[in-house]
C-alpha cells in the first residue's frame, strides 16, 4: 500500500493534478460552492468548470504540440501567429473574399486553414531540421512575419463572419458537452496513440536527449524534428479555428497574442523538461488547465483587471516553487528541524 | 614522521542496491605519488568523491594532518587544501586562460578586476609549469593537453596540499604524458601529496611510489610500486590473469585465412577521406591501425553511412548498395560503436532498456513497436550475457560506470544481429577487467562468424584481437598485414612511413 502511494506521488502528473484540484477547491470555498454549480439549459451544461474546459481547449491543443517540440530540444514561439493565420484564412474564405470559388464552404475553409497551419509548421521544421537554425530564432521569423501574413490575408480589416455552422467549433454542444472538449479529446487520443503505441515517442525522447547518438542508432533525427514542427503548426491551426469561431471573426492583431508563452508555461507546469527528453502529454494538458483555471478564477473572483497579470504571475511563481526539487528538499529540511526543536522543547 | 598527511579509516558507502565501499583504508604521505587502481566499479571514484566531499560517507573517519575533517562540498575540500583535476577538463573553453585561472577569486582594485595583475600572475604561474602561452587567448584555442595543464595549475594555485588527478592522461599523447609527469615530480618535490587514478599500467610504473588496489568496493592492499610486478598487479585487480585470453587470441590468429568476403569498399571517398579499398571477411577481425586523425574513424563512419559515400562503391554480398542514412546501414547488417561514447553513444536520460532496444527498434521501423515485455526480456538477456552491473533495466544509463555504459552500447548493436560490427575505441577509458572482457567478446563473436572492424590506439590490444590489419597514415591507406605479419614492428614501420 505504502509502495503504491509512493509510486503515485512519484508520477509526473501527480503534482500538477493536485494543484489543479487545489485551485478548483479554493475557488469553491471562496465562492461558497457557487463555483461548482452546473446548470443544464436546453440539455447543455453550463458552469465555471465547463468554461475552464471550453476556454482552455485552445491552450490544451497548443500544449500538446509544444510538449512534443520541447521534447525534441526545440521550441516553437510562432504558435500564436499561426493561430492568427489559420483564423484569417478560414474567415476570409467563409466571407468569400479569399478563394471565392468555394462559395464560403465551411468544410473547405477549415481544411484550408489546417493546411495553412501545416505549411507554417513545415517552414519552421525546414529551418530547424535542414538549415539547422536555432529553434527560437527560426520560429521567431514566423512569430513576427505570421501576424503580417494574417493581416495581409485580412487586408488589414477585422473580418467578421455570419456562419452558425462555423460558430459550432467553439459554441456547439454534443450530448451536453461543449464541442471544443471533443476536439481536444480527439487530438489527444490521436497524438497519444501515435506517440505511445508506435515507437515514435521513444524516438522523440531519444532525439531530445542526444540527437547525434540517436542518428548513430539509426534514427533520422532531422525527419523527426521536421514532423514534430508540422504537428505543432497543425494543432495551432486547429486552436486558431476555435478562437475565431469564438469571436465570430478574425482579428489578425489579437488572435493568439502572447499565447505561445502560456503554452510553454503549461508544459513547464506539467513537469516536462524544457531542454528535451522525457515528456508527458497528459501532464502538459493539466498544466494548460491550471493556467486556464487561474485566469477563470481571477475573473470570477472579481479581481480588478489591471492586477490580473500580476496575480497570475504570483500564482505561477508559487506553482513553480512548489514543483522545484530544491525547494521541496529545503522545505522538508525545515520541517525536520522544526520537529526536532519541538521534541527538544 | 608517523603522522600521515591524509589518513582515511574504515570508509564505507552504499548506494541503493550497491555497496560501493566497505571498510576501506587509504593513506597519503607528503611528497608521495600514490596510484589508486581498480576495475570499473571497484570504488576508486567513490573513494575520491568521499574525500572531496562530493559524496558523503556512511561510516569512517578522514584525518588531514592528524585532525579529523568532514568536507561536505568540493569547495570546502578545496579550502582544506584538497583539489581535484578530472578526466574531462572542467574549465570554461570560451573564456581566456587568465579568466579560467582566476574565476571566482578575482583580484580586485577599487571594485574593478585588475586584469594586468591577473595576467601577470597567471603567466608567472604557468612558467612554473613550463608553459609559455598567451594567457589572454581563449582556452579553447589550446590543445587538450595544455588545457589540462591549466586546470592543474589552477588547482595547485588554489590550494597546494593534496592534488587528486582522476584519469588525467586518457586524452594525452605520449609526449604530453611525459610533460605531465615532469610537473607531477616537481610538485612532489615541493612536498605535495598526489593521488593518481589511471587505467594505464605503464604510467603507474612510470611515476607512482605507492599503489593501492580496490576490487568490488573492498580494499585489496597497498604496496610499494617497486615490490609489485605487472602480472601480480593485474592479477590483484581483476582476480584472474591475462594469459588465458592471450592463448585464445593466438590460436584465433593462426586460423585459416581467406574466408568468404561479405563486404567490399572499392575506391571509396567521403568528405574526409579518399580512395579506400577494403574487403571484410566473415569471421575475421579487421584492425584499422594508425595514429589519431590518420583516417581510421573516418573510414568507419563512411562504412556506416554516417558520412555519405561521395565516390566509389560499397558491395555487400556481391551487390552494389546505396546507403543514404545510418538506418540503411543498420538494415544492411552493419553496426557501429562510435569513438566518443558520451556524445555519440549513450542517450543519457533514457533507461538501460531503452538504450539497448533503440537500434533494433529503428531497424524494425516505427510501427512495429517492441512491447515492454519483449524489451524487458531483450535487456535482461544482454545484461546477463555481457554481465552489465546495474540494479535494474529501469536505471538511467548515465548513472552507470564507463565500462558498463560501453557494454550497454554493445548490447544495443548485438541486439540488431549484425553481420559486421565496427568498434571504434571500444575500450578507451575502461578498466583492465572490462577491457579483457571486451577483447574476449570480440574474439568469440568472430569465432561465431561475425565480421568485425576494430580500432584502438593501444597497439597491444590490436595485436591481441586482429587477424588482419589495414594501416593508415595522413588519411591514406599505407599497407595491409595478415595473420602472423601483424607485429608491433611491422605496424610501427608502416605508421612511421618506413616501408614504401
Amino acid at each position: 500500500m505504502k509502495e503504491a502511494i509512493k509510486k503515485l506521488t512519484k508520477a509526473q502528473i501527480f503534482w500538477p493534478l493536485i494543484i489543479f484540484l487545489g485551485i478548483l477547491a479554493l475557488n469553491g470555498v471562496i465562492s461558497g460552492g457557487e463555483f461548482f454549480r452546473l446548470q443544464i439549459v436546453d440539455g447543455h451544461l453550463y458552469g465555471r468548470i465547463i468554461d475552464i474546459f471550453r476556454n482552455g481547449s485552445k491552450l490544451m491543443l497548443l500544449a500538446l504540440g509544444m510538449t512534443m517540440v520541447l521534447a525534441t530540444g526545440g521550441t516553437d514561439i510562432s504558435v500564436g501567429s499561426v493561430m492568427a493565420i489559420s483564423g484569417a484564412v478560414a474567415c476570409t474564405i467563409i466571407e468569400g473574399s479569399l478563394f471565392s470559388f468555394a462559395n464560403g464552404n465551411v468544410a473547405f475553409a477549415i481544411t484550408a486553414a489546417i493546411i495553412a497551419g501545416m505549411l507554417c509548421g513545415s517552414w519552421n521544421g525546414f529551418l530547424v531540421s535542414k538549415i539547422q537554425m536555432q529553434p527560437i530564432v527560426a520560429t521567431m521569423i514566423l512569430l513576427v512575419a505570421g501576424r503580417g501574413i494574417a493581416q495581409l490575408i485580412c487586408e488589414g480589416r477585422i473580418v467578421t463572419i455570419n456562419s452558425p455552422s462555423f460558430y459550432f467549433l467553439n459554441g456547439g454542444y454534443i450530448f451536453g458537452f461543449p464541442f471544443p472538449v471533443y476536439i481536444v479529446v480527439f487530438f489527444t487520443a490521436l497524438v497519444l496513440w501515435g506517440v505511445r503505441k508506435t515507437a515514435f515517442g521513444l524516438y522523440v525522447e531519444s532525439v531530445g536527449c542526444n540527437a547525434e547518438a540517436s542518428r548513430f542508432s539509426g534514427i533520422n533525427s532531422a525527419r523527426i524534428k521536421f514532423f514534430i514542427y508540422v504537428l505543432c503548426g497543425t494543432l495551432a491551426a486547429v486552436a486558431g479555428l476555435i478562437e475565431s469561431a469564438g469571436i465570430k471573426g478574425a482579428d489578425a492583431n489579437n488572435a493568439g497574442f502572447m499565447i505561445e508563452l502560456d503554452a510553454i508555461l503549461a508544459v513547464a507546469i506539467g513537469g516536462s523538461s524544457l531542454s528535451g527528453g522525457r515528456f508527458s502529454l497528459l501532464s502538459s494538458l493539466v498544466g494548460a488547465l491550471i493556467i486556464q483555471s487561474i485566469t477563470t478564477s481571477i475573473l470570477s473572483l472579481g479581481v480588478a483587471p489591471e492586477v490580473n497579470l500580476v496575480v497570475k504571475a504570483v500564482v505561477v511563481i508559487a506553482i513553480c516553487l512548489a514543483q522545484s526539487p530544491v525547494f521541496q528538499q529545503s522545505f522538508a529540511d525545515l520541517k525536520f528541524k522544526f520537529k526536532k526543536q519541538e521534541v527538544a522543547a | 614522521m608517523n603522522q600521515k598527511f591524509i589518513e582515511m579509516q574504515h570508509i564505507s558507502k552504499s548506494f541503493p542496491g550497491v555497496k560501493a565501499l566497505s571498510d576501506v583504508p587509504f593513506t597519503l604521505d607528503k611528497g608521495e605519488i600514490h596510484a589508486l587502481l581498480g576495475e570499473n566499479g571497484a570504488g576508486k571514484s567513490t573513494l575520491i568523491k568521499v574525500l572531496t566531499g562530493v559524496e558523503h560517507r556512511d561510516e569512517g573517519v578522514i584525518l588531514l594532518e592528524g585532525k579529523p575533517i568532514n568536507a561536505r562540498t568540493p569547495q570546502e575540500a578545496q579550502r582544506l587544501g584538497i583539489s581535484t583535476v578530472y578526466q574531462e577538463v572542467n574549465l570554461c573553453p570560451n573564456l581566456s586562460v587568465t579568466e579560467n585561472i582566476f574565476i571566482g577569486r578575482e583580484h580586485k582594485r577599487r571594485g574593478f578586476i585588475d586584469w594586468n595583475y591577473a595576467n601577470e600572475a597567471s603567466e608567472k604561474l604557468l612558467k612554473m609549469f613550463n608553459l609559455d602561452i598567451d594567457v589572454t587567448q581563449t582556452l579553447s584555442r589550446y590543445s587538450v593537453a595544455i588545457q589540462q595543464m591549466v586546470a592543474i595549475a589552477r588547482a595547485v594555485d588554489i590550494s597546494a596540499k593534496v592534488l587528486i588527478l582522476d584519469e588525467p592522461t586518457s586524452s594525452l599523447s605520449a609526449v604530453e604524458v611525459q610533460e605531465l609527469f615532469k610537473i607531477m615530480r616537481m610538485l612532489k618535490d615541493r612536498g605535495m601529496g598526489i593521488i593518481f587514478v589511471t587505467h594505464f599500467l605503464d604510467q603507474v610504473y612510470g611515476i607512482s611510489d605507492t599503489i593501492t588496489i580496490l576490487r568490488n568496493g573492498e580494499y585489496v592492499g597497498t604496496y610499494p610500486t617497486s615490490d609489485l610486478t605487472r602480472i601480480q598487479l593485474v592479477g590483484k585487480m581483476i582476480g584472474k590473469e591475462y594469459s588465458e585470453i592471450d592463448e585464445k587470441a593466438s590460436e584465433f590468429q593462426q586460423q585459416k585465412k581467406d574466408k568468404e568476403v561479405i563486404m567490399e569498399l572499392k575506391n571509396a571517398s567521403s568528405a574526409h577521406i579518399k580512395g579506400i579499398d577494403l574487403s571484410l571477411r566473415k569471421g575475421e577481425v579487421m584492425g584499422f591501425g594508425g595514429l589519431l586523425g590518420s583516417g581510421r574513424s573516418e573510414t568507419a563512419r563512411m562504412l556506416f553511412a554516417a558520412d555519405p559515400l561521395l565516390e566509389g562503391t560499397l558491395e555487400i554480398g556481391g551487390n552494389t548498395v546505396q546507403m543514404k542514412y545510418t538506418l540503411d546501414a543498420i538494415r544492411n547488417g552493419i553496426a557501429f560503436c562510435p569513438e566518443d561514447r558520451k556524445s555519440d553513444g549513450i542517450i543519457g536520460e533514457l533507461s538501460i532498456r531503452e538504450n539497448i532496444i533503440l537500434a533494433l527498434q529503428a531497424k524494425r521501423g516505427v510501427f512495429k513497436t517492441i512491447s515492454n515485455a519483449e524489451a524487458e526480456s531483450i535487456a535482461q538477456e544482454y545484461i546477463e550475457k555481457l554481465q552489465i552491473k546495474t540494479p535494474g533495466t529501469d536505471q538511467l544509463i548515465k548513472n552507470l560506470s564507463g565500462g558498463n555504459q560501453q557494454k550497454v552500447i554493445l548490447a544495443r548493436w548485438l541486439a540488431t544481429d549484425p553481420n559486421l560490427l565496427i568498434l571504434d575505441e571500444p575500450t578507451r577509458g575502461i578498466d583492465v577487467g572490462t577491457k579483457a572482457e571486451i577483447q574476449r567478446m570480440v574474439i568469440s563473436l568472430a569465432d561465431g562468424g561475425m565480421a568485425l572492424v576494430f580500432i584502438s590506439s593501444e597497439i597491444d590490444e590490436m595485436l591481441r584481437c586482429c587477424n588482419r590489419m589495414t594501416i593508415m597514415r595522413d588519411k591514406e591507406q599505407v599497407g595491409e598485414l595478415v595473420g602472423s605479419e601483424i607485429t608491433e614492428a611491422a605496424i610501427m614501420e608502416y605508421i612511421a612511413g618506413g616501408v614504401q
